[in-house]
C-alpha cells in the first residue's frame, strides 16, 4: 500500500519518480502514445468540437438539475425492480455495501473497476471484514496482488514495467521466472480470474452513464470483465457518484462516441453493457448512489463544472507533469489535472500542494471530451488557497516582494539591472546554493546586454513614443 | 431503505435543492452534423477490422457454417451454443440449463445482433434473444450474425433505432475482449471472447 501521507507535497512525492530518469521517460512516452492514439480518434470525426459542446451543455443541464433526476431515476429504477440506496459518504457507501453481503451470506466478491469504490477505499473495508474481494480488471487486479493502488484511473498499470508484472505473477499466479511476455501474462490472468469469476458470489461494478428517464445503468470495458462478473452471480451492486446521471437514453450517444476515443483511442470499448433491472426474478440488482462531497462541489460556481468529469484519463494521459511525476505522487484516488482540482475540494489542507503541480499549459482543458475549463480552476484553486493561508510561507512572501516589485516601476527596472548584471558575474557556487531550489537540474539563462525597456528606447519607430502615451492613458 | 439511508437520501436532495442552479437547454442532435459513410458496408468491415475482429460476407446460413468449418479453433470445438440454428445446430442445450455456471466450458457461441454501427463496428445485442446473457462473455470464441440491411452510420442512429429499452439487458460489443494493461501491448483474449467473427447476410 503507498502510504497516505497526511498532507501531500507533491514536489517531494514526485521526487523518486522524477530523479530516475529513464522511468521518467519510460512513462512519458507510453501516456505520449494513448495521448496520440485520442488525437488520432478525435480528429477521424469531424464533429468532434460539436460533440464536446453538446457533451459539456448535458452535463451542465444534468448538475443544474441533479435532485429532480435522481429522484426520476430512483423512480424508473425502481420500478424495474432495482433497489436504490442512497450514500451520503464513504463510510455509508461501504456500510451499505457490506450489510448487503452479510446479508446473503457472501464471502466472496468479483469487482470491476470502479473509481468510487476505490475513492471509498472499499476494498479494504471489505477485507478488513472477512470478505475476499478480487479485482478483475487485469491492471487492477496487478496493482492488487502487488499491494499497490491504481495510479491512473483507466490505465492502474501504467507504471508498472512488464518485467515487473512478470515477477509479481510468478510469485502470486506460478507462472515461469522470468516472464514477461504480455500475451503470456495475460493468459496467465486469464486463467486466474477465471476461478475467481466463477466463485464470486456477488459481483461489484461501478457505472459509466445512468439514465434518468429509463432507470438504467451503463457500465463500459474492454475486458469484458464487469459483464462477466455480474452475469455469472444472482446479486449485482453498482456503486456509482450522483453526478453520473445523463437525462436520456439518447444522450448516451454523445458519451459513447466521446469516452473511449478520448480515454484509450478506440472508437467504442469492448463491451458496452446497459442493464435496465436485475437480470431475472430470481435476482437482485442494487444501486448505491453516494454523495460523498459531490453536492458541496455543486455548490460552488467556480468549481462545478468538476462534476461533469466522465473519467476519461485524457487530461491525465496529456499532462506534462503527470506523464513525467507518475500518478502515485499526487497522493489522491484521481490524480493528474482533474484530481488536482477535485482532492483540494474533498480536503484543501491535504491537497493543498496539487493546484502548483500544474504548468498552466492547457492541454487538459483542451482535451476534455466535456469541456471542463480544468486549467482555469487549478489557477482559481491557487487563489482560494492563498487567501485560506494554506500556501507556504515562503511562496507567499515571495509573491508579496513580486507584487511590490511590479507595482514600482524604478524599483523594478534597478532589480532587472542588477539580476542582469548579478547574473553574469557571480560564480555558480552562489547562484546553485541549496536554498534555490530553482536551480535545481537547471542552469540559469545567459542575461541579455541591456533591458527590453533599453532595447525599445533606440529602436521604437519615430511617433510610437506619442502612440504607446496615448494607449496609456 | 433502512432509516439511516432515507435520512441520507433526504440531506443528500436537501443539500442539492439548497442550490439552485440555472440549466441551460438540453440540447437535440442535428443529424446534418453527425459522420455519415458513402460506404456503410466498407466503413463498418475496416473498423471491425480495425478493433480486432474479422468480418465475413455471406449470402445463406450454410455459408455461415461453411466459413466456421474453416477455422481450426472451430473443428476442435465441442460445447456449442447457438441461437442461430439454422446456421449452426448447438451441441449445448441452453433451455436445459438453469445456472449460468454450466456454461463456463463453451467453446463456441454463435449468436444473432440487431444491428452494426459503422463508424465503431459495435454490434447491439438484445438480451432477449439470449436464454442466458453470459454466454456472449464466457465463451472462447463468439461469432455473431446481422444483416447488412442493418448497418447504421453512427450512435446517435444506434440509440434512436433501440427506441425506449426494455428491461433487462442489451450489449454493443465492439470486436474481441481485450487488454493493453501491460505495457500498453494490445493482447485479444482478456476474459471474454479470444476472437470475434462477424457474419453478415444480406
Ligand atoms: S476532466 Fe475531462 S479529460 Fe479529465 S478525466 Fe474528466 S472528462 Fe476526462
Amino acid at each position: 500500500m503507498t502510504s497516505t501521507l497526511p498532507i501531500v507535497d507533491h514536489p517531494s512525492a514526485a521526487r523518486e519518480f522524477v530523479t530516475n530518469e529513464p522511468r521518467s521517460h519510460w512513462h512519458d512516452d507510453s501516456l505520449w502514445f494513448v495521448r496520440s492514439k485520442r488525437d488520432k480518434q478525435a480528429q477521424s470525426i469531424p464533429e468532434w468540437e460539436y460533440l464536446r459542446e453538446q457533451a459539456s451543455t448535458i452535463k451542465n443541464h444534468t448538475i443544474a438539475k441533479l435532485p429532480e433526476y435522481l429522484q426520476q431515476f430512483e423512480a424508473n429504477a425502481t420500478r424495474l425492480g432495482a433497489v436504490v440506496h442512497w450514500a451520503a459518504d464513504a463510510e455509508e457507501h461501504n456500510r451499505i455495501v457490506l450489510e448487503l453481503l452479510r446479508r446473503n451470506d457472501t464471502l466472496r466478491i468479483v469487482k470491476s473497476k470502479s473509481m468510487l469504490t476505490e475513492e471509498c477505499g472499499l476494498n479494504e473495508y471489505l477485507i478488513d471484514n472477512g470478505i475476499e474481494v478480487v479485482d478483475t480488471d487485469l491492471g487492477e487486479r496487478i496493482v492488487q496482488l502487488r499491494g499497490e493502488t491504481p495510479s491512473h484511473i483507466v490505465l492502474p498499470a501504467i507504471h508498472i514495467k512488464k518485467e515487473e508484472v512478470g515477477d509479481t505473477f510468478h510469485q502470486h499466479l506460478g507462472t515461469r521466472a522470468g516472464e514477461s511476455d504480455p500475451q503470456v501474462l495475460t493468459e496467465a490472468a486469464r486463467g486466474h480470474l477465471r476461478g475467481k469469476f466463477l466463485s464470486g458470489e456477488v459481483g461489484i461494478t461501478g457505472v459509466n452513464f445512468a439514465i434518468a428517464d429509463t432507470g438504467g445503468l451503463v457500465v463500459c470495458t474492454n475486458e469484458g470483465n464487469a459483464d462477466l462478473g455480474v452475469s455469472l452471480p444472482r446479486i449485482h451492486i453498482a456503486c456509482m457518484g450522483i453526478e453520473k446521471l445523463v437525462p436520456r437514453f439518447q444522450d448516451l450517444s454523445v458519451f459513447t462516441r466521446l469516452l473511449a476515443r478520448s480515454a484509450t483511442g478506440q472508437p467504442i470499448t469492448s463491451y458496452t453493457s446497459h442493464f435496465h433491472g436485475p437480470r431475472d426474478e430470481n435476482s437482485e440488482l442494487h444501486i448505491v448512489l453516494v454523495d460523498n462531497g459531490r453536492s458541496k462541489i455543486r455548490d460552488s460556481k467556480t468549481f462545478r463544472e468538476s462534476l461533469n468529469c466522465i473519467r476519461c484519463g485524457a487530461c491525465m494521459n496529456t499532462c506534462p507533469v503527470y506523464r513525467r511525476s507518475g500518478g502515485h505522487s499526487y497522493r489522491a484516488t484521481v490524480p493528474g489535472p482533474i484530481g488536482s482540482v477535485l482532492g483540494p475540494a474533498k480536503n484543501a489542507k491535504a491537497h493543498k500542494s496539487l493546484p502548483f503541480a500544474c504548468s498552466l499549459c492547457g492541454s487538459c482543458t483542451d482535451v476534455c471530451p466535456v469541456k471542463i475549463p480544468l486549467h482555469h480552476q487549478l489557477l482559481a484553486w491557487r487563489k482560494v488557497l492563498v487567501g485560506k493561508r494554506l500556501v507556504a510561507w515562503n511562496k507567499r512572501m515571495a509573491m508579496k516582494a513580486a507584487s511590490f516589485l511590479f507595482r514600482n516601476p524604478t524599483l523594478f527596472a534597478a532589480a532587472g539591472y542588477f539580476g542582469r548584471v548579478s547574473l553574469k558575474v557571480l560564480p555558480k557556487s552562489l547562484t546553485h546554493n541549496r536554498f534555490n531550489t530553482w536551480a535545481k537540474d537547471r542552469d540559469l539563462p545567459e542575461p541579455p546586454k541591456e533591458s527590453f525597456h533599453e532595447w525599445y528606447a533606440k529602436n521604437r519607430p519615430s511617433g510610437a513614443a506619442t502612440a504607446s502615451k496615448e494607449e496609456r492613458s | 431503505m433502512s432509516e439511516a439511508q432515507s435520512n441520507s437520501r433526504q440531506i443528500i436532495l436537501d443539500r442539492l435543492k439548497g442550490c439552485i442552479v440555472d440549466a441551460p437547454e438540453l440540447p437535440t442532435i442535428d443529424p446534418a452534423r453527425v459522420i455519415q459513410f458513402e460506404d456503410r458496408l466498407q466503413q463498418f468491415q475496416d473498423t471491425l477490422a480495425s478493433v480486432g475482429g474479422e468480418a465475413h460476407l455471406v449470402n445463406t446460413p450454410s455459408e455461415i457454417r461453411e466459413k466456421l468449418q474453416t477455422i481450426e479453433v472451430f473443428q476442435s470445438a465441442r460445447r456449442i451454443a447457438s441461437t442461430v440454428p439454422d446456421a449452426v445446430t448447438p451441441t449445448v442445450d441452453l433451455a436445459t440449463i438453469d445456472d449460468p455456471h454450466a456454461l463456463s466450458t463453451l467453446d463456441w457461441t454463435i449468436v444473432r445482433g440487431e444491428f452494426g454501427v459503422a463508424e465503431n463496428g459495435a454490434i447491439w445485442i438484445d438480451g432477449k434473444t439470449l436464454p442466458h446473457r453470459v454466454m456472449i462473455f464466457i465463451a472462447q470464441y463468439l461469432a455473431i450474425v446481422i444483416s447488412r440491411s442493418d448497418l447504421l452510420n453512427n450512435m446517435h442512429e444506434a440509440y434512436a433505432r433501440i427506441g425506449t429499452p426494455d428491461p433487462g439487458f442489451g450489449v454493443f460489443v465492439s470486436g474481441p475482449s481485450k487488454t493493453a494493461d501491460i505495457e500498453q501491448s494490445l493482447v485479444l483474449g482478456a476474459h471474454g471472447c479470444r476472437k470475434l467473427q462477424v457474419f453478415l447476410l444480406p
